[in-house]
């Protein structure tokens, strides 16, 4: 089954008519393509001023509600630059979209705050911003990552990061395991979905037998999790914090990646876990083998 | 984005937020001139750094210097603006490296009744803002959180709206204000909450926030920063910054678009996605070396951004070998390979390069490398990488 994305997935993109935004909606047809021959799952994008217009077979519509009405998406991939971004995932929420990826690196904190309030009585599931998307390997991805990194399998895997993820999904597959679906939840400190979101629904997939978490310094989202896991998780759970060597104060790359005020240190993250039961690998490139261990 | 005291301070005033007044000097002229203008018999001279504990802090070149002091005259203020001005401040933020000061902010001396503690951050368990207080003024938040956490009082509120007075005044009773200093706590907290979001802050601290013998509530510190991610839209802020406090390769790899971040150790990396940029930096650590560098050159690593990548890290003495990790997905390896290689060529290298690629066109690009006649050590995997490089300290 995985979850969020499976074969009802239709998916329009937000900012079609941009470098980036057509070049991953390319990308993510094909994938589509391959796995499911005859089906499209990308079946267009929204650009407001563009509409009744058609990038490379992608007809372009002025509107979210406009593309759902016509086409039947329920998803949306955004890839809208960040002064507009945060205006754009409301237009979806407000569209009623089952689901929502952000892809987005650089939207204001203050915006993700009013996003966040307003989709408090959504239904919608918002993923990111700043992240790499989401892929349930066989069926659909939605968003950057290389499709062929990632095998059907039934390990889900929850993640901040993105490169560190197609790390993690090919030391999986070099020990034979492949993925339902893999999450990025993106290195913003204000985001969509968390961990914990991600941890219900993997508990509650029958194709998910084993949850790999991948988090980083900054916040408090890991600990939280583990108290999560102990009383609600009791499939096999294996992770890796990023940052051990991050210096304080410092943001590094991500936005949410910052030790501040003594709090959120990679070390008190795995603690947190390990505490939970989690079997947390001390280098990168153990993940897979943690996995390994978790599952046996 | 962070900003000096006395710009924040000038920020208050037109949001109405109520400071002392105070005058901006970069010569030990200035700081008499100063002194004399504001009147009174009393002025505290501030150095302007962009770090906290000051007051506690010292100069390396004075070290009986403290870096607030109160003066009684203008030739006193001016004595200590000498020694202060162009000397190196050290307090407990800055490291052992300390802070040049470049600029002392003098202000009027108040009568303090009470010291507070205010500060205003983004919560991210709660989704948004939140105001705390305490009644522990003057000291180091992060102490009082770790011994008496129960002084610290914490109300999250909604960033469209605003601070409610209500809220305001629940706090001022629990701290213990009089009836006109919740008064003026209904106006003040309000305000300092709509600066926080009107401004895109990430932070804003003021500490100490002080009642007056008058029960007015005043800012008499303010530690601000802004959300770099906001600042788009704050063209005017945009112009508070200084460069002179900043690490200077990390404001020119900020310029090339690469994130970049200082460290101490000997191994430069250059690796593309955040989350693998610290992981690498942990690998280096894990296999007994010090990573000199995060470096994140992001998802288009063409020949100019790898070549600036490239300079930057080799700019820093330290560097005794260079890690290069990554995961090409979308970004093809063999486009990689030949940014590498014309970055080689441009910079010129003269310590170990160790490079582990994955992803697409892998193989291609390993063949490449190999016939580039560079020596250019290829890593299968992370560990093989971290071996490899670290081994090449020894060499």
């Amino acid at each position: 089954m995985s979850i969020l994305v499976t074969k009802q997935t239709r998916v329009v993109c937000q900012g079609i008519t941009g470098k980036s935004g057509l070049f991953h909606s390319q990308k993510c047809r094909e994938y589509g393509y391959e796995c499911q021959p005859g089906v499209d799952v990308f079946v267009g994008g929204v650009t407001p001023g563009k509409g009744d217009s058609d990038v490379d077979g992608f007809p372009v519509f002025n509107s979210v509600g406009e593309a759902r009405e016509k086409t039947g998406a329920n998803t949306s991939m955004v890839f809208v630059p960040p002064p507009f971004c945060a205006d754009a995932i409301l237009e979806a929420v407000d569209a009623e979209m089952d689901l929502v990826v952000a892809i987005t690196e650089g939207i204001p904190v203050m915006d993700m705050i009013r996003v966040r309030s307003a989709m408090k009585e959504s239904s919608t599931r918002l993923v990111g911003p700043n992240c790499p998307g989401v892929i349930t390997p066989g069926v659909a991805k939605i968003g950057i990552m290389p499709g062929y990194i990632h095998t059907p399998g039934n390990i889900g895997i929850i993640s901040k990061s993105g490169t560190l993820t197609y790390e993690a999904a090919w030391q999986l597959g070099r020990v034979g395991m492949g993925q339902s679906t893999a999450v990025g939840i993106g290195g913003d400190p204000i985001a969509g979905t968390s961990f914990i979101d991600l941890l219900e629904l993997f508990q509650n997939d029958p194709d998910t037998e084993g949850i790999l978490m991948i988090g980083e310094i900054g916040g408090t989202a890991e600990q939280e999790a583990a108290e999560y896991i102990k009383s609600n998780v009791t499939k096999p759970v294996s992770g890796f914090i990023a940052g051990q060597t991050a210096p304080p104060g410092k943001r590094m790359g991500h936005a949410g990646a910052i030790i501040s005020g003594g709090g959120g240190t990679a070390a008190e993250k795995m603690s947190a876990m390990r505490a939970a039961g989690v079997v947390v690998s001390d280098s990168p490139a153990g993940m897979g083998d943690a996995m390994k261990e978790a599952m046996a | 984005m962070k900003i000096h005291e006395y710009q924040a301070k000038a920020l208050f005033g037109p949001a109405n937020i109520a400071v002392p007044r105070g005058i901006v000097a970069t010569t030990a002229a200035e700081a008499e001139a100063a002194f004399t203008e504001l009147g009174g018999d009393l002025a505290v001279v501030k150095s302007q750094i962009h770090a906290g504990g000051r007051g506690k802090g010292r100069f390396k070149e004075h070290p009986e210097q403290p870096g607030v002091v109160l003066v009684r005259s203008a030739a006193e203020a001016k004595e200590h603006a000498e020694r202060m001005l162009g000397s190196t401040l050290v307090t407990i933020q800055t490291g052992e490296e300390g802070k040049q000061v470049n600029t002392l902010f003098v202000e009027q001396g108040l009568k303090i009744a009470r010291e507070l503690y205010l500060g205003i951050v983004v919560d991210r368990t709660v989704g948004g803002p939140v105001l705390i207080m305490s009644s522990e003024g003057g000291m180091e938040i992060e102490k009082v959180a770790a011994e008496s956490p129960e002084k610290i009082l914490s109300e999250p509120f909604d960033a469209a709206q605003g601070l409610f007075p209500y809220q305001a005044r629940k706090l001022a009773y629990a701290l213990g204000f009089s009836t006109k200093a919740v008064r003026s706590a209904e106006k003040l907290l309000p305000r300092l909450c709509r600066f926080f979001v009107d401004h895109d802050c990430s932070m804003t601290e003021i500490n100490p926030l002080v009642l007056t013998d008058d029960d007015e509530l005043l800012a008499l510190d303010a530690k601000v920063s802004f959300d770099d991610n906001a600042m788009f839209r704050h063209k005017s802020l945009l112009e508070l910054r200084d460069l002179t406090e900043e690490d200077p390769a990390e404001v020119k790899a900020g310029d090339a678009g690469l994130s970049y971040v200082n460290l101490d150790g000997s191994i430069g990396c250059l690796v593309n996605g955040a989350g693998l940029a610290m992981s690498t930096m942990d690998l280096i650590k894990i296999h007994g070396a010090e990573p000199a560098n995060f470096l994140d050159v992001g998802g288009g690593a063409d020949v100019d951004q790898v070549t600036e990548a490239f300079r930057i890290i080799l700019s820093d003495d330290a560097v005794k070998a260079v890690l290069v990790n990554i995961f090409g997905g979308i970004m093809r390896c063999d486009v990689i390979v030949e940014a590498l290689l014309g970055a080689y060529e441009k910079v010129g290298f003269s310590v170990p390069l160790v490079v582990r690629l994955e992803g697409t066109n892998v193989e291609r690009a390993r063949e490449m490398l190999k016939e580039s006649g560079r020596d250019i050590i290829s890593a299968e995997d992370l560990t093989d990488a971290a071996q490899q490089v670290v081994a090449s300290l020894n060499t």
